[in-house]
């Protein structure tokens, strides 16, 4: 109880003198988040992220010093989640939870939940910054100046935009190269025999898109399970999916290409399967052209070696 | 065995009627007491660290109206987050105790219990109903009840479940516990497989959600909630007192406690109302958190024996004081991140409900 007490009363302390140092590095900030709130962040020393591409914003701008938790979502950079508090999946967050560790700021992706917790945060006297959830290049450079605003990190935010913007130019020119489109779908997992796909208005559609190829699956909304007969209609010639951790990949692999359905497509028959890591290919952060590029390299192999990414 | 206590109890009444009645009463103060403890628990323990400590504080801040930063964070987490989950709590284990402990009565079966004879599955179904369609097909009614429409949609189910459980187990004349089991496990599957086919309809983040919410959780805790099942709560606390009598003739057998004045239809109708008030509004502000209604009670009869003036008490107390300290251990687990509360009190409960199995040969009858 007594150590208790005194760690309480230290972070009390620690928490004003950064509190009284935060101004310094640009407090005082009213932003207009992704829910059209005005909030006003005063001190941005100690940051909650919340959401794989907000917490990989955050890192890319320098701020990992001041970063003090992040969610079970936030594996990039891997280390994020080894030296911060985790407060749990972001669609499962506790009020008290999120609370507990301090910060002066939260930074939250638009799918941060449940909606009552929520709801609580924004109430407390902690800026909520609400983070949108977009996936396209102006989406990203929109999530980066919100973020860069919110902390103080302007310089350091227009730089990262200036080059999320260049590396999407590259991106553009190398598609333009490309003569015929592959025909692509997105498998996010396979569970009872379906393998759930990436339909319209995903991030997955969108980064397909992006790479130059077709989604396939583009009649379907959202990320659902389709039966073997659907797949097979698709007819996709390369499988897109997501790399889990190494020891399973080649299970994976296995089971995608067991399906009776995918089997049958042109992928399937040339057991062209493309793994890319989740957060890296669907997170739309900072990382996303280099993603796009990667994808591409791999659907238009013929391309990539004409044209090297750097 | 359990299942042929009621009648050996009653047969031996005279001679045992002092002692258990002495048994009953020290059982509902240790439940108090119990009950006092997790309280007091739920509002002290929690990530922040914040103890009750900070509650003087917090009232002469409240009073006065003046407050600094981190008296006010203290008083966020004591009377906002942590002090409306204390309530819900208590709700969702003293209504689920005493929903197992009334259908126990009910159906003359230990086993009965809302949770394992799909009741909540029912409430459950109704309120995923509500939560996917609340925007779209059900828009009018959402905005009609506004915070009521959840409670009230799995409150419906909840009725609607038990009434046809009541409809399949009577057709058979004889309440047997395989007939009530079946039907039960059916119309769970069947509330289940609609869960189901919602889900499929959902998109990959509603799905989500609906998984989670699906799991049991009190960490959404609002004063709102509170305040939506107050009623159901005054609804079960001003019924139960009126049920205890006819639940007692009922240990007796339908027959029996007709002869002694129990209107026994009307009885029904109204163990089925609050069964489903309780279970309902439990499901709608915690999801599904199962083995308090068939746990509780059937540990209140092993001490106190079937007296309901004991049972549905004592059931409510314990029912409470587990689910809070189910909820401590959920919240602290894997702190600052959370564990699903129905996890945690599956854990627990499981295995005490295998115990009983094994050791009592509950269900043998």
């Amino acid at each position: 109880m007594n150590a208790l007490r005194s760690g309480a009363a230290l972070a009390a302390l620690l928490t004003s003198l950064l509190g009284a140092a935060a101004p310094a590095c640009g407090g005082g900030n009213v932003v207009t988040d992704g829910g059209g709130r005005q909030v006003e962040v005063g001190d941005a020393s100690r940051i909650l992220s919340i959401g794989g591409d907000v917490t990989e914003i955050v890192y890319a701008l320098g701020a990992e010093t001041r970063l003090v938790g992040v969610d079970a979502t936030s594996q990039f950079p891997p280390r994020a989640l080894r030296e911060k508090k985790n407060v749990g999946y972001m669609r499962a967050l506790s009020s008290e939870g999120v609370i507990s560790v301090d910060a002066t700021v939260v930074l939250a992706s638009a799918g941060a939940g449940p909606p009552e917790v929520v709801k609580t945060l924004k109430a407390t006297r902690v800026p909520y910054v609400e983070v949108p959830d977009e996936h396209s290049p102006a989406g990203i450079a929109g999530k980066v100046r919100l973020i860069a605003k919110a902390i103080g990190a302007e310089a350091e935010g227009e730089r990262i935009v200036q080059q999320v913007a260049a590396d999407f130019v590259s991106l553009e020119a190398a598609r333009a190269k490309i003569r015929q489109p592959v025909r692509a779908l997105f498998v996010l997992g396979v569970q009872n025999g379906r393998a759930t796909v990436g339909g319209q208005g995903t991030s997955a559609d969108a980064i397909l898109k992006l790479a130059g190829a077709v989604n396939v699956a583009a009649a379907v909304n959202g990320f659902r399970p389709l039966p073997d007969e659907a797949v097979v209609e698709l007819a996709p010639e390369v499988i897109v999916a997501m790399r889990r951790t190494s020891s399973s990949d080649a299970h994976g692999v296995e089971q995608l290409f067991t399906l009776k359905g995918i089997q049958s497509t042109p992928a399937g028959v040339g057991r062209r399967l493309i793994l890319m890591d989740g957060l890296y290919l669907l997170g739309f952060g900072p990382r996303a052209a280099a993603a796009a590029k990667d994808l591409m390299a791999s659907l238009y192999p013929d391309l990539a070696g004409a044209n090297p990414t750097p | 065995m359990t299942a042929a206590v009621p009648m050996d109890e009653r047969a031996r009444r005279p001679l045992r009627n002092a002692p258990r009645a002495a048994t009953g009463g020290q059982l509902i103060v240790w439940a108090a007491l119990l009950l006092a403890a997790a309280a007091v628990m739920s509002l002290s323990i929690g990530s922040t660290g914040i103890t009750l400590d900070a509650l003087p504080r917090v009232i002469t801040a409240w009073i006065t109206g003046r407050t600094d930063a981190s008296v006010a964070r203290e008083q966020l987490v004591l009377l906002d987050i942590r002090l409306p989950r204390l309530l819900l709590g208590l709700f969702v284990g003293a209504g689920l105790a005493v929903s197992g402990a009334m259908m126990q009565g009910l159906f003359r079966n230990p086993l009965a219990d809302p949770g394992l004879v799909g009741v909540s599955a029912g409430a459950a179904l109704a309120a995923v109903a509500t939560i996917a369609f609340g925007n779209g097909l059900a828009a009018v009614w959402t905005k009609i009840m506004g915070v009521y429409a959840l409670p009230f949609s799995a409150f419906a189910g909840g009725v609607a479940t038990t009434a046809i459980l009541v409809m399949i187990v009577a057709r058979q004349g004889q309440l047997a516990t395989a007939t009530l089991l079946l039907a039960g496990i059916a119309l769970g599957a069947l509330s289940t497989a609609l869960m189901g086919l919602i889900a499929f309809a959902s998109d990959d983040r509603e799905l989500r959600d609906l998984t989670l919410w699906m799991l049991g959780s009190l960490s959404g805790a609002s004063w709102p909630k509170v305040v939506a099942v107050l009623p159901f709560a005054l609804l079960v606390g001003l019924g139960l007192p009126r049920l205890v009598r006819a639940l007692n003739g009922l240990l007796l057998g339908e027959a029996e406690a007709f002869h002694l004045g129990v209107d026994v239809e009307r009885m029904k109708r109204q163990i089925i109302l609050i069964t489903a008030a309780a279970v309902g509004a439990a499901v709608a502000v915690a999801g599904i958190v199962g083995f308090v209604g068939i746990i509780v009670p059937h540990l209140v009869r092993l001490v106190a024996g079937p007296d309901h003036r004991i049972v549905l008490p004592a059931s409510a107390l314990l029912g409470g004081a587990l689910v809070l300290t189910a909820d401590v251990a959920a919240r602290m687990a894997l702190r600052p991140a959370e564990l699903p509360l129905g996890v945690v009190m599956a854990l627990i409960g499981a295995p005490i409900f295998l115990h009983l199995v094994v050791k009592r040969g509950m269900g043998a009858g």
